[in-house]
Order: structure tokens, then C-alpha cells, then sequence
């Protein structure tokens, strides 16, 4: 067999290179498909690009109305995401205790994590749409993208909450606070950084969502006004262009738009993390 | 007093904010259900799984070649992404020095975040072309939609392993290398054996996020509601049906791509209690494993 004739030292040193490699070619895989998007990309956008209204559906002029979009849906879903999941975060860890419920919350944040964005979609256009008589709106898509980002903020929250010291709560309890003053003045506080970390996350996935809200926010390419308006959000924009093969210019310019928001969402989340993590080996 | 009530007031608030998931949950069940109900009474649930024929103009609304062609999709990208995902699972909590980590991680986590149109968009730019001229068929069909799902599922299956394997208390690991076993002897004969659990999570896990999407299988596989014959084949996957038909359908199809989406309801339920039976069971704690 390979392994009689090869001996223990020479696979040590073979898996080292075969790991490293691995290692290394996830980085490239990450730095080609950004690279590439990015350098065809680029050229497309300026500062006209960004603040002008597409013109012939797509086929020239700017992303302007998709930008409003985007933001709008985006803020929608954090908004109405981030009080849910912070509050049953913290039921979880500081009011249920290791009872039945718990695995009940638990396993509710699971199912909606993992259930296929485009059976949210349905689900928004049956309920939201129609059945609350929401109408394709941005309203509608906020709120389709709440109940995806939700599991993301919740979970990371639980982690968070469950990770301050338990002295911190016993020394507010000393001091004669109530449950809920520990849990509002020590525990939130102390938990924060997590909780903004969930956000960002949560956020981040409201703003890629395009298969979720394609059937829910109405797809217009004008300038959104309010949050009754329909709207076309950026990803959805993009596979628009490129699926009905509008403009390859501005598909490609819009997927760098996109591209760039989700590298900044992340450095700001690793950069919030790592600050964090120092401050706490620091003490 | 007031302070009491109060607290009680908050408790309960908070209750409700806690089960609101579970709420959301049978709203979803019921809504998707409720207007799937038409085509299993009248085109019978049997005929819609295991009918060949997906013709809407001519009341044909089998969706077994979508069952296959999501199946096919799913298990070639799990079979790309795995090997590759596993060592690199290995390399970030055995191998790489801090330096090295410290780059692996943001990376990883970035792949994780690129939406999944950007992905479909550099598919349809990049990789079907390049299937088209250098390996052969259209372009579009199974083996360039597992490529890009293979890219998309490999942040699950890498950062849920890697929880599994850091997770391997360091005794063991220890007590293998005092015996004189190499390191590379030690992660293959005990560390990964003892990671199994977590390991067969996060291939669950990347299973359903493969089922699941939609939009980048949608750009690249083809779309053709057929039974492959080979994997230059095109296909047409479960979601993407849902997603290239809801925006014309009335009447009975309109409840048929309800029912598609009842399926894929049902498979990702499957999957999630299978995911939960290995993490709990087992007792191998793996942080941040979602779908």
C-alpha cells in the first residue's frame, strides 16, 4: 500500500504542502472573482452612474433609483429584525432557563435560517402582498428580508449575551437592581459589540437578497419615494440586466457597486470584532 | 409593586419576541401550503412528484426532472466542494500559523457574503464560456452550476468543520503525538475521526444552501426541464422553476409553483432534522452552523 512505501516523515512533509495549497487557493478563488468583477466593473462606475436614473430599462444611465432601493429595504429589515432578535436573544439567555422552550427557539432560528430565500419570496408575495394588501412595495420587501436577516441577528446576539460574565449581573443584583435594570444597564451593554456584529451580518444578508424579494417589491426602475413605492433593490437589478441581456456595461457596474458594499461590510465587521477581542485579552 | 408588574410585563414582551420565529414559522407553512392545496387535490401529489412532464400550456405539472436536476446539481457541488473544503477545514485549525489565519478568516467570510447574483453574474460571464470552449456542450447545464455552487458552499462546510475540529479536545491529540505518531498521522487517524459529527453537520448544511438557491443556478444551469444524460447537460433545479415561471402564472400553475416550493419546504425540513439528530446526539458543540 502508498502508505508502507512512503514513510511518516515524507507524508508529514507532503500534507504540509497539499494544506498550505489549499489554504492558499481559497484565497486566489476570492481574490479572482473579486479581482475580475471589479476591474471589468470599475471603469462603469462614477459619481454620474451613481446619482443619474437608468435610462431605455437599464440599457444606459445610472443605478440611482436601485441604490434608494437598496437602502430602503435594507434599513427596513434591520429595523424591524434587530428589536426581535435582540429580545429573544435575551429571553434566551437571561429569563428561559434550560427548559423545553429553549430548544423550541432554537430550533425555530434554524428552520428559518436554512429555508430557500425563494420560498420567502412566496411567502411574502401570499402574505405580505396580498394578503395583508401590502402591494409590491419597498414595505413588503422590508419586510421579507426581516424575517431572513432575524435568525442571523438572534444567533449571533444568543452567542454574545451568553458570553458576558456572570459576575457582571451578580454585582448589579447586589447593588439592587431589578432582573430587567441588570439586563437593560450591565448585560446589553456589555453584549453590544456582538449585538452590532449580528446586525452587520443580518444586514449584509438583506442586502444581497435578490430570489426573496423579486415577486414582492415590484421591480420599478423610478425613483422610490416612499416606502409604499415599489422598487427595483441592486441585486435584483443586476440579474435583470444580465439574464435579460440589457447592458453588459452596467450589469457589470452594478455588480462592482455591490461588490464594494459587501467589502465593506465585512472589513467593518472584522475590524469591530478584532477591536473587541483587544479589549477584552487587554484587561 | 409597579416594579414587579413592570418586570413581569417585560418578561412576557420578551417571550413574544422570542417565540415570534416559531410564529413566522406556521405562517409560512400555512401560506405556502394553503395555496399548494389545488394541485395536489386536483393534478393528485403522487402524479405532481413523479410526473416527467412540466408543461403549464398543456396542464402537465410534473416536476420529477426539477427533483433530479436539483439532485444532480447538489450532489456534484458537495462532491467539487468537499475534498478541497475538508483540507482547508484541516489547514486553518491544525496547520496555519496565526498570520496565515488571521487572512483565512475575513477571506472566507467574505466568500460567505458575495451575493448570490455576483456569483451567477461571474458563472454566466466567465465560467460557461470557458466550459463551452474548453470541455464542451452549450455551456450552460449541471457541471458549470455545480462549479459556482461549489464556491458558494464551500464557507459553510470550511468554517463548521473547522469549529469541529478545534472543538477535538487536546488530550487526544496529545496522547497520539507521545505515542510518536506524526502530526499529519495524528489529524487523519484520531483528530478528524473524533470531528465526524461536526464534519457530517456541515456537509448537511451546504447541502440545503445547494438546494436551496435559486438565482445563480438560474444564470448558469440551462434551465431545461429534462432527466440529464450526461453533466454537460442542462437542468432545470426546483428553485429555479419557482423563480422563472411565478412571474406569469395563473390558475393551477400558479398552485403548482406553491407545491414546487411545498417540496423544497420538505427537503430542507429533512435535512435539518438530520443535521440537528448529529449535532445534538453527539454531543459536538459547532458554533455558527446555519444553512
Amino acid at each position: 500500500m502508498l502508505s508502507k512505501l512512503i514513510s511518516p516523515k515524507t507524508t508529514q512533509k507532503l500534507m504540509n504542502g497539499v494544506l498550505w495549497a489549499s489554504g492558499i487557493f481559497t484565497i486566489i478563488i476570492l481574490i479572482v472573482i473579486i479581482g475580475y468583477i471589479l476591474m471589468k466593473g470599475l471603469p462603469a462606475v462614477n459619481l454620474e452612474f451613481i446619482f443619474s436614473e437608468p435610462i431605455d430599462s437599464g440599457r444606459a444611465g445610472g443605478i440611482a433609483p436601485m441604490i434608494v432601493s437598496s437602502i430602503y429595504v435594507t434599513l427596513l429589515a434591520v429595523l424591524i429584525a434587530t428589536p426581535l432578535g435582540v429580545g429573544a436573544a435575551v429571553y434566551m439567555a437571561e429569563y428561559a432557563g434550560e427548559t423545553q422552550i429553549v430548544k423550541l427557539i432554537k430550533f425555530g432560528a434554524e428552520t428559518l435560517a436554512s429555508i430557500p430565500s425563494i420560498v420567502f419570496g412566496l411567502f411574502g408575495l401570499s402574505f405580505f402582498v396580498i394578503f395583508l394588501g401590502l402591494g409590491w412595495s419597498l414595505l413588503s420587501g422590508g419586510l421579507v428580508l426581516a424575517l431572513m436577516a432575524l435568525p442571523t441577528i438572534f444567533q449571533v446576539a444568543v452567542v454574545s449575551i451568553e458570553s458576558v460574565p456572570r459576575s457582571y449581573r451578580e454585582a448589579s443584583w447586589a447593588l439592587g437592581a431589578t432582573q430587567w435594570e441588570t439586563i437593560y444597564r450591565v448585560v446589553i451593554p456589555a453584549a453590544m459589540p456582538g449585538i452590532i456584529t449580528g446586525v452587520i451580518l443580518g444586514m449584509a444578508r438583506a442586502i444581497s437578497e435578490a430570489a426573496a424579494v423579486m415577486f414582492v417589491v415590484g421591480s420599478a426602475l423610478s425613483m422610490p419615494i416612499s416606502i409604499f413605492d415599489p422598487g427595483r433593490p441592486l441585486p435584483l437589478h443586476l440579474y435583470v440586466l444580465a439574464t435579460e441581456g440589457l447592458s453588459l456595461k452596467n450589469a457589470y457596474g452594478t455588480a462592482a457597486v455591490l461588490v464594494i458594499l459587501v467589502l465593506i461590510i465585512t472589513i467593518t465587521t472584522n475590524t469591530l470584532v478584532e477591536r473587541y477581542r483587544r479589549k477584552m485579552m487587554g484587561r | 409593586m409597579i416594579n414587579r408588574t413592570r418586570e413581569i410585563l417585560i418578561e412576557k414582551g420578551l417571550f413574544i419576541t422570542a417565540i415570534f420565529s416559531i410564529i413566522i414559522i406556521l405562517l409560512i407553512v400555512l401560506f405556502i401550503f394553503r395555496e399548494a392545496v389545488p394541485i395536489f387535490q386536483d393534478y393528485g401529489f403522487i402524479h405532481f412528484i413523479f410526473g416527467w412532464e412540466w408543461a403549464p400550456s398543456e396542464g402537465e405539472y410534473g416536476v420529477f426532472t426539477m427533483i433530479v436536476g436539483s439532485l444532480c446539481i447538489t450532489f456534484l457541488s458537495l462532491a467539487i466542494a468537499m475534498p478541497f473544503s475538508f483540507l482547508c477545514a484541516i489547514f486553518m485549525a491544525e496547520i496555519a500559523p496565526d498570520s496565515m489565519r488571521r487572512i483565512l478568516k475575513p477571506v472566507i467570510e467574505t466568500l460567505a457574503a458575495i451575493p448570490s447574483v455576483v456569483y451567477g453574474f461571474f458563472g454566466l460571464i466567465v465560467l460557461v464560456p470557458l466550459v463551452r470552449t474548453h470541455i464542451g456542450g452549450t455551456g450552460f447545464g449541471i457541471l458549470t452550476a455545480s462549479l459556482i455552487l461549489a464556491v458558494m458552499i464551500m464557507p459553510t462546510i470550511i468554517s463548521v468543520s473547522e469549529d469541529a475540529i478545534k472543538s477535538v479536545p487536546l488530550e487526544y491529540k496529545e496522547a497520539s503525538l507521545a505515542l510518536g505518531a506524526t502530526h499529519w498521522q495524528t489529524i487523519i487517524n484520531v483528530i478528524v475521526p473524533a470531528a465526524i459529527p461536526g464534519i457530517i453537520t456541515s456537509i448537511i448544511l451546504a447541502m440545503g444552501r445547494a438546494i436551496g438557491e435559486t438565482l445563480a443556478v438560474i444564470m448558469v444551469a440551462g434551465n431545461v426541464a429534462q432527466i440529464p444524460h450526461s453533466i454537460l447537460d442542462p437542468v432545470r433545479a426546483l428553485t429555479s422553476n419557482i423563480a422563472l415561471e411565478m412571474g406569469y402564472a395563473t390558475g393551477l400553475h400558479y398552485n403548482a409553483l406553491f407545491g414546487t416550493a411545498v417540496i423544497l419546504f420538505i427537503v430542507i425540513m429533512i435535512l435539518l432534522v438530520i443535521a440537528n439528530y448529529f449535532h445534538y446526539k453527539k454531543k459536538i458543540v459547532v458554533g455558527g452552523g446555519y444553512l
